[in-house]
């Protein structure tokens, strides 16, 4: 009787104390992650979760022992459906980190609500100079990089091949102009036209295509992404311009390559593109990453992919290194700001802004070993490269 | 100066474009013309068609036997959604019709969003439509030299159809006079039926030639159908004739716009200017047409022959 009750009140007590003495440490890891998840942009959200999924599979499902809860919401590409996820995210599901975001208009929709919580963000992907300049703060990271920096390495490349003049057709919107301004800053040869186009309804280019082909320009530079990417290829093709070098930004990836294989658009094979990875890129975290997602879902991961891996790892770096207690937002900052985690990208240290400092490759569409598109990198065009905003964001670098 | 050659390949563009245009508004015109019906999912048709096709022509690796997959069961279609759904709807307001008809383009984009999934299908050529030949020094592409040939032949098809057969004197019949065409002892339904399905064979066809250039993709009806809408309203209701003058009319203002308006601004505006508001001022000039039309020529500029 007197065993039972000191039993009963020993159990009680921990059952008490229990929640007590783990109070440090969190019950979950909680990470809200904004995508596109519907509409001809869902392959990309699709492509970001799948990658996700690999991240946990490498840690165990878990973060500093503990388990992480990852809770997907769709944007549909509209920043007012973007701000209202984030801050259902943020206020119902109260978590504890917020990451994802493709485009940049919807992450500015969404800055004022993530800032305000005081959660930390790790934006995968978009890009937008305004949070790489006067924007930026000490609770924003990017896993990714600032929208103009790779069409400033394709205009690099451009000068390097002695391309002379160069005809340019984007979508008339905030990233299309971004692209162009990039490619205008570092491209030394002469500009023979620049056609920017209704956004994203029109998918037909045969105007702007014949403008192209009667300038008689050396190459022609476009950033198409999502959809359009393809229908712009098969018309390229099919006006006859394929005599002439096309580069893109953006535009020709993982995620589009299989489609335009499948509509055996064969002028794709051999373009350039730059970026500042690709699935052949040699880390080692990239290599294993690349295998891993390549056994699981059978196909080449895209930039987004290798984008949302490095936001998992960044942030599990930081709980690593607060042991677990997620209040510790001063410390996890400290540690991401580091950026020491496997990054696909190898070694590389982050700007004053939070943004990475990091190379930019040239790559080239290749048929791999068993007749897939990919793409491939040819040659390094920067190295260690950072943004031009950076000097806009009034941080300053102490680590 | 405009360069001639770049002038008469914007032409054929624009022409191009406009056929696209005209085999919708065909079928659109005729419904809303003969049976009063404002059908918003005829671009549901469209696509349904660029599916069906993109499909089959995978299946037999034929892009020919894509369409003709694709054309009888997209008729199909159309015959079963009159008979379900569009019949209850003919008696009500347009306002009714809008509604209903724009709840099946929800219904038509999440069935292909379960059977499809949300990336869109490509559609491959066969190698000798992928390219352009050379006419006068001028590269045109072969794909699209065969939409224009199969728009004429549309465009030939139906004026035989109309004017020249029976059955197109009983759509114009019905067109002008539905009840007296019942009390002469015609089922003015089974007129009905046909004519939909007609539409939607003509808008399968469309979503079939569409395919190759566009790709088949969730939502690519809606993003056309404003178009079309534009066309009949400038073409007059219920006209063929006005469809296809119609289409081409915007095809060819929808190309020209994009292709000189930044050289015209730039004859008055800084460089800089002039490249962002011609993009924007060119996708407007089709409604700046349909305003005049209205304003001007109500009736629109062919106007249907009805008593």
């Amino acid at each position: 009787m007197k065993k039972t009750l000191i039993m009963a009140t020993s159990a009680l007590a921990l059952a008490i104390a229990a929640p007590q003495a783990m109070a440090e440490k969190a019950g979950a890891v909680k990470i809200g992650f904004v995508t596109t998840l519907s509409g001809g942009a869902g392959v990309i959200g699709k492509d970001m979760r799948q990658s996700v999924e690999i991240a946990l599979d490498h840690l165990g499902g878990k973060m500093d022992g503990i388990p992480v809860e990852m809770i997907f919401e769709d944007d549909q590409v509209k920043p007012e459906v973007g701000k209202q996820k984030t801050e259902k995210l943020l206020t119902k599901d109260k978590v504890d980190f917020m990451s994802g975001f493709i485009w940049s208009h919807v992450a500015l929709a969404s800055r004022n609500s993530i800032v305000k919580s005081g959660k930390i963000w790790v934006i995968s992907n978009a890009g937008t100079s305004k949070i790489a300049g006067n924007l930026c703060n000490e609770n924003i990271f990017s896993t990714a990089w600032q929208n103009d920096q790779v069409p400033m390495a394709m205009g690099e490349v451009l000068n390097k091949r002695g391309v002379k003049s160069l005809y340019i057709v984007a979508p008339n919107y905030a990233a299309g102009r971004d692209m162009v301004a990039g490619v205008e800053r570092t491209f030394k040869g002469k500009i023979l036209g620049k056609d920017l186009t209704k956004w994203p309804s029109q998918l037909d280019f045969s105007a702007e295509l014949a403008k192209a082909r009667a300038s008689k320009a050396d190459g022609v530079f476009i950033f198409y992404p999502g959809r359009a990417t393809n229908a712009f290829m098969r018309q390229y093709a099919q006006a006859g311009l394929t005599g002439t070098p096309l580069y893109s930004v953006f535009s020709v990836d993982s995620l589009s390559l299989p489609k335009l294989q499948q509509a055996k658009l064969t002028n794709v094979l051999g373009t350039y593109s730059t970026q500042f990875w690709a699935p052949d890129l040699d880390t080692p975290v990239s290599k294993k990453f690349v295998a891993d997602y390549r056994k699981k879902f059978g196909s080449y991961p895209s930039h987004y992919g290798a984008q949302s891996y490095d936001s998992i790892m960044l942030i599990n770096s930081a709980v690593v290194a607060a042991g677990g207690d997620l209040s510790k937002i001063k410390v996890m900052r400290e540690k991401m700001r580091q950026a020491d985690f496997p990054s696909v990208r190898g070694k590389f240290t982050y700007g004053n802004n939070h943004f990475p400092i990091q190379d930019f490759f040239l790559r080239q569409v290749v048929a791999d070993a068993s007749g897939n598109w990919t793409t491939k990198i040819v040659q390094k065009v920067y190295e260690k490269h950072q943004d031009v905003y950076h000097s806009k964001c009034k941080m300053k670098k102490t680590w | 100066m405009i360069d001639p050659s770049l002038l008469f390949e914007q032409l054929f563009n624009g022409i191009q474009y406009g056929m696209l245009l005209f085999l919708l508004a065909a079928g659109l015109t005729l419904v809303f013309g003969i049976m009063d019906l404002m059908n918003l999912a005829h671009g549901s048709l469209y696509m349904m068609g660029a599916y069906i096709a993109a499909t089959a022509t995978r299946v037999f690796d034929s892009f020919l036997l894509g369409i003709v997959v694709a054309l009888p069961a997209v008729l199909l279609l159309g015959i079963l959604i009159e008979m379900l759904v569009l019949r209850r709807l003919y008696a009500r307001g347009h306002l009714d019709q809008v509604l209903a008809t724009f709840g099946m383009i929800l219904f038509f984009n999440e069935l292909v969003r379960l059977i499809w999934g949300p990336e869109g299908i490509e559609v491959g050529l066969p190698p000798f439509l992928n390219e352009a030949v050379t006419v006068f020094d001028i590269p045109l592409p072969v794909y699209r030299i065969v939409v224009i040939g199969v728009g004429l032949l549309v465009a030939a098809f139906l004026y035989v159809l109309v004017v020249k057969t029976r059955t197109g004197m009983l759509i114009r019949a019905g067109a002008s006079n539905r009840e007296m065409v019942g009390a002469l002892g015609i089922d003015i339904k089974k007129v009905f039926t046909l004519v939909f399905g007609l539409g939607a064979a003509l808008a399968a066809l469309a979503g079939c030639l569409a395919g190759p250039i566009f790709a088949a993709t969730i939502g690519m009806g809606e993003n056309i159908l404003i178009q079309v809408l534009v066309v009949i309203v400038i073409g007059g209701i219920g006209s063929i004739r006005g469809a296809f003058f119609g289409a081409l009319l915007i095809g060819v203002i929808e190309i020209l716009g994009r292709s000189f308006l930044d050289k015209f601004f730039e004859l008055f505006l800084p460089v800089n200017a002039a490249e962002t508001a011609a993009p924007a001022a060119a996708s407007m000039l089709i409604y700046i047409l349909m305003a005049l039309v209205l304003f001007f020529r109500p009736q629109g500029l062919f106007p249907a022959r009805t008593g």
